[in-house]
């Protein structure tokens, strides 16, 4: 990516010796240098439901096909509909595109010991990940839950994500698996 | 606010400039640039005087928090900041929080072995009852780390956790650090990862031990006829072991902590402890689960003389659960005594299986909870020993004091593919002396609440979805009237058009008041817009004072009326 060219006039010298204009331009300089779209998976350390050490960036990059991250809490109502709802069709998603689902539980430590019997209890097949101070969460820049990424097998960066849960936001993962489909295709 | 905003500008440079820097150092493989992510939050709030409701408004007429987070990642190294701004800082929030700057700012470098954090970082042990630096941002509560970090893992299975650092106190356009030290130390082992032999057993182990110690200047305090010495070193310790098989889990947690005259326990020099046991069994359907929890003088901060919400370092779980349902969730909502209380609880999760009898056509879930605590079996002490050590502890057994019993039990059923309903009944003994939530009512308020919730999809992507609540308070034995603020009912109306629009109405009704007033109508109603990850909220009306609460943590919020903005973004 080619940086923004810029004359300065002697007079716009003076500026640079304030800190603010200093810092923008390096600050600017090292943006442009970076990648701005294709958010990556970050790596954190966090736990699954059997107490076992995922490392969260290496478990993505070794999916076989899209991931679907959901973010959710046993207090949260509109995370559990959400899951509910995906439950009456994950097997299908599964079958048509390999999709794998990961439930990252945001529970503190006050109700973290509940999310093992309320998943078996609710027959969900999905994978849980335990994120009880949300390092996961921050990393992954999430503010509330639920919140839902999908994530391109092929180049292990989000491609799509959602903020909230209304009925029938089912079909719109439906839609955005077939378009992830359909580019692989 | 030019050299707030000359700071803000020097650390995205630095951070990004570290970024580079490495580029030629890291091997893993995001390519040649690194990426970069972000957040955005930002409410304001209008306020209107209201008298009936007791609305003030505030001298700055509005209010205005926001948020933007941002982190370069490049292979290894990753680097962030937080902006904050506070202008005038929302009611509700810590009145103390002003100006606007960088409020969080960390570079974390990971290589091997070796992971190291300079700058904020937040942390958790076990769970969290010697040491938890957490944010819950909606209510204002940050006590994040400033200083290092470094995680050490030399095999699989073991982790080791080393850090010195100030927590985070105050907001005044920059961050302000408390005056205590914490030194922290941490380890837990993996049995089964670290032990070859072990790694397919069905039986998983995970062992942990602590140690958190505080610094903070102190010189002398005079109780009674003795002129005592405050220690600066205040050390805590504890172990921690987890053990599962299939689906049976169980957990035990032991923290104590040398005498530390504080605020939270009047000065006094008792020694702190803590236990917290769980236990649960689970298979596809159903799930049982049982946990315990005693807590004596286990208030741990940063600095002795604060109270409430300011520097905790250890953080104690509360044994009820969280509701979500606004009256049940807000009016009478349970937090931990940290000085002193014995609790347990027992929940039951069981999915009447799809197509049975009683299940029906999609299934039926039902979840029961039963949870109590009390205070701690004691006897006060007297004269100079009273003075000094407060209380003696005769037993881990519950005291005569009730401080919470919660009983609840919530049935869900879909009966087609349009239609959902959902019964919650909530039973609350709540000791307003001990949470003290109101300022109406002292003792136990008994409380009952019903919750029916009806969701219809009325055609693809449209849906509506209702709430009807009612809680009902006991009668108070000495003057007859309702207990508290007496009686309430809620309607709650949400259409929704996935996946991008959602439009709701609510309508708070306050009657059956312990003076006999006529009620009162708190109505507030929202439209909001979500595209992906941005999501822009309008709302106007009343809200009710009351308690604001997340993941255990409450804050008194008080009565508004007046426009609510809220826009919130990631990318």
């Amino acid at each position: 990516m080619q940086l923004p060219f810029v004359i300065l006039k002697p007079h716009d010298m003076k500026h640079l010796t304030s800190p603010f204009v200093l810092g923008l331009l390096l600050s600017t300089m090292a943006l442009f240098s970076a990648d701005l779209h294709g958010q990556a998976i970050p790596d954190v350390q966090i736990k699954d439901l059997e107490s076992r050490a995922v490392s969260t960036a290496q478990y993505i990059t070794e999916a076989q096909g899209p991931v679907l991250i959901c973010f959710w809490a046993t207090w949260c109502s509109p995370c559990k509909r959400e899951l509910n709802a995906y439950a009456d069709y994950y097997r299908e998603w599964q079958d048509l595109f390999g999709l794998e689902l990961i439930a990252v539980s945001i529970d503190d430590p006050r109700s973290v010991s509940r999310v093992k019997p309320y998943v078996n209890a609710a027959g969900w097949d999905y994978s849980i990940w335990l994120d009880p101070n949300g390092e996961f969460k921050r990393a992954m820049q999430v503010i509330n839950a639920p919140h839902t990424f999908l994530v391109d097998p092929a180049t292990n960066e989000v491609i799509w994500q959602h903020n909230s849960y209304t009925d029938g936001d089912e079909d719109e993962v439906y839609e955005q698996l077939e378009i992830l489909a359909g580019k692989h295709d | 606010m030019t050299n707030c905003i000359s700071r803000w500008a020097l650390w995205l440079a630095v951070l990004c400039s570290c970024g580079g820097a490495l580029k030629a150092q890291s091997s893993s493989g995001d390519g040649e640039q690194g990426y970069i992510t972000g957040n955005v939050q930002v409410t304001m709030q209008s306020y209107n005087a209201d008298s009936l409701i007791g609305a003030l408004v505030p001298p700055g007429k509005t209010g205005f928090n926001a948020f933007g987070n941002l982190i370069y990642t490049k292979g290894d190294f990753s680097a962030g900041l937080r902006y904050e701004s506070y202008l005038n800082p929302l009611l509700g929030f810590p009145g103390r929080f002003h100006g606007t700057g960088i409020g969080y700012r960390f570079a974390r470098y990971k290589k091997g072995q070796f992971d190291v954090t300079i700058g904020n970082f937040y942390e958790q042990f076990g769970s969290g009852m010697l040491l938890r630096a957490y944010e819950e941002r909606n209510l204002g509560i940050d006590n994040a780390l400033d200083g290092f970090r470094l995680i050490w893992r030399p095999v699989d299975g073991l982790v080791v956790k080393g850090l010195y650092g100030k927590q985070r106190m105050d907001f005044d356009s920059r961050l302000i650090n408390g005056p205590g030290i914490v030194r922290a130390f941490d380890a837990e082992l993996d049995v089964n990862t670290l032990i070859t032999s072990l790694h397919d057993s069905k039986t998983r182990i995970t062992l942990g031990g602590s140690f958190v110690s505080r610094f903070q200047a102190g010189s002398t305090l005079s109780v009674d006829t003795l002129v005592l010495e405050v220690p600066q070193n205040v050390g805590a310790w504890g172990y921690r072991a987890n053990v599962q098989h299939k689906g049976f889990q169980a957990s035990l947690e032991y923290v104590t902590k040398i005498n530390d005259p504080n605020a939270d326990n009047t000065y006094t020099y008792r020694r702190g402890e803590g236990v917290l046991i769980g236990a649960g069994w689970s298979t596809k359907g159903f799930g049982v689960t049982f946990s315990g929890k005693a807590v004596d003088n286990m208030s741990f901060r940063s600095d002795r003389n604060l109270l409430l919400f300011d520097l905790p370092i250890n953080y104690i779980p509360a044994i009820t659960k969280l509701h979500s349902y606004n009256l049940a969730a807000t009016l009478y909502p349970y937090a931990t005594v940290t000085q002193g209380e014995v609790g347990g609880s027992a929940e039951v999760f069981y999915t009447l299986e799809r197509g049975s009898k009683l299940g029906g056509k999609y299934g039926t879930k039902i979840a029961a909870q039963w949870a109590t605590s009390f205070s701690l079996d004691t006897t006060n002490l007297t004269g100079v020993e009273g003075a000094v050590y407060g209380y003696e502890r005769n037993s881990w057994k519950p005291g005569s004091e009730l401080y919470i019993r919660d009983v609840n039990i919530e049935i869900s059923r879909k009966i087609s593919k349009k239609w959902k309903v959902k019964y919650t009944y909530f039973h609350f003994d709540f000791n307003t002396l001990a949470t003290p939530v109101t300022t109406a009512y002292k003792g136990i308020v008994k409380a009952n609440v019903h919750v029916a919730e009806v969701a219809w999809r009325i055609k693809p992507k449209h849906s509506l979805r209702t709430e009807f609540q009612v809680l009902t308070t006991g009668i108070d034995e000495v003057t007859g009237g309702k207990q508290d603020r007496g009686d309430w009912a809620t309607v709650l109306a949400e259409y929704t058009i996935s996946p991008h629009w959602f439009f709701s109405f609510q309508d708070q009704y306050n009657y059956n008041t312990a003076e006999g007033e006529s009620g009162l109508h708190y109505m507030y109603s929202s439209i909001g817009h979500i595209e992906g990850s941005n999501r822009i909220a309008v709302g106007y009306g009343k809200r009710r004072e009351g308690i604001f609460c997340i993941g255990g943590v409450c804050r008194a919020v008080p009565a508004s009326n007046g426009f609510e903005l809220t826009f919130t973004s990631s990318f």
